[in-house]
């Protein structure tokens, strides 16, 4: 009896894939949003200080960074645990931050030049000497314009 | 034939749609920004030139220093980095023209007439080579919120919107009467190495 009736109804529907891409395509949009770029490959533990009054930086071709903060794990054995500085893919040192300045500076185009931003990226727990160290060296390169990079806090709880 | 069989729907062109809406989405995203505090640093000293003390009157300067315990003195007494905007909107107001705060000054300034303003106030902010960064930053932060909620306050009374929606020649008004005068010292060592 049951089956008469089986072979009686029709088949069930292939299941329709037309819609997969469409899933798929979500996915990535997704994806897209929520990941962001690194330009470089941290070396230093970086956590930026929370602020309120931001601004944003604009313009990424004029804006050139500093990082500081300790070595990572990987590095600690080779660079210690002292708060280091690295220009885009290596250590570096006070010392070299003017020709890196002067550098980069000369590197970009003549009209864009006097608009070169510094964006210091300072893991919160750096102490203010080594900031200040490069805060000369970047009077001394002319390179006034500067931004301390921070994260957005919402409620103002010290 | 009692049941028509239902049409299987095209869908060759959801691929187009798709890849429509992620052209769109690709143009259009940007990438997480940036953000920071943006600060302007004061032009190197020559040097074979002796330092020298600008003159500057006393009561037109608002002294800030950050010890490396992070403790605040402002124009000598602890304070709290909470008080510190307000104490700094004050200072740089000066309502009742209080002969401890900076000298006002008549000033002719567009949209607003002839305005009475510090403009020669400066705020100076000293730290300690050991001062915590988040605590330095916490401290730049308040001093320019301070002018922030200034400048958002006088554009309320005086165009009843807020500084952000302004044209730029009323900010740049806006700007003239509160000028954001943050002075950041030469380095001092004053805690001693440790």
């Amino acid at each position: 009896m049951a089956k008469i009736r089986k072979e009686g109804k029709k088949e069930v529907p292939a299941l329709s894939t037309s819609s997969l891409p469409d899933l798929i395509f979500s996915l990535l949009f997704f994806f897209m949003v929520a990941t962001s770029m690194k330009e470089v490959t941290y070396m230093v533990e970086i956590r930026v200080p929370e602020a309120t009054e931001l601004q944003k930086l604009e313009k990424k071709s004029l804006v050139r960074y500093i990082y500081m903060g300790t070595p990572q794990r990987e590095y600690q054995k080779a660079y210690g645990t002292e708060t280091r500085i690295q220009l885009d893919d290596a250590f570096a040192d006070v010392r070299q931050l003017e020709d890196y300045v002067v550098r980069e500076r000369s590197a970009m185009k003549e009209e864009e030049q006097p608009l070169l931003t510094i964006s210091i990226k300072a893991d919160k727990d750096t102490k203010m000497g080594i900031v200040t160290d490069v805060k000369q060296a970047l009077r001394r390169a002319y390179a006034l314009k500067i931004n301390y990079a921070a994260a957005q806090r919402m409620e103002y709880n010290p | 034939m009692a049941k028509r069989k239902c049409p299987e729907i095209n869908a060759s062109s959801m691929a187009d749609i798709a890849f429509l809406l992620l052209i769109f989405f690709l143009v259009t995203t940007t990438m997480s920004v940036d953000k920071g505090l943006s600060r302007r640093l004061p032009a190197p000293l020559p040097e074979n030139m002796e330092k020298q003390s600008v003159e500057v009157n006393k009561r037109n300067t608002f002294i800030v220093l950050l010890n490396s315990n992070n403790q605040l003195l402002v124009q000598g007494e602890f304070l709290n980095v909470k008080d510190l905007r307000e104490k700094a909107k004050v200072f740089i107001k000066n309502e009742f023209n209080d002969p401890n705060m900076p000298v006002k000054k008549p000033m002719d300034v567009e949209f607003f007439g002839t305005v009475e303003v510090t403009k020669d106030h400066i705020i100076s902010l000293q730290n300690d080579r050991m001062t915590q960064y988040q605590a330095y930053i916490e401290v730049q932060n308040e001093l320019v919120a301070a002018y922030n909620e200034l400048r958002d306050e006088l554009s309320r009374a005086k165009f009843g919107m807020a500084y952000e929606s302004l044209d730029e020649e009323r900010q740049k008004a806006i700007q003239k009467i509160y000028p954001q005068k943050i002075s950041e010292a030469e380095p001092k060592n004053y805690g001693g190495k440790k």
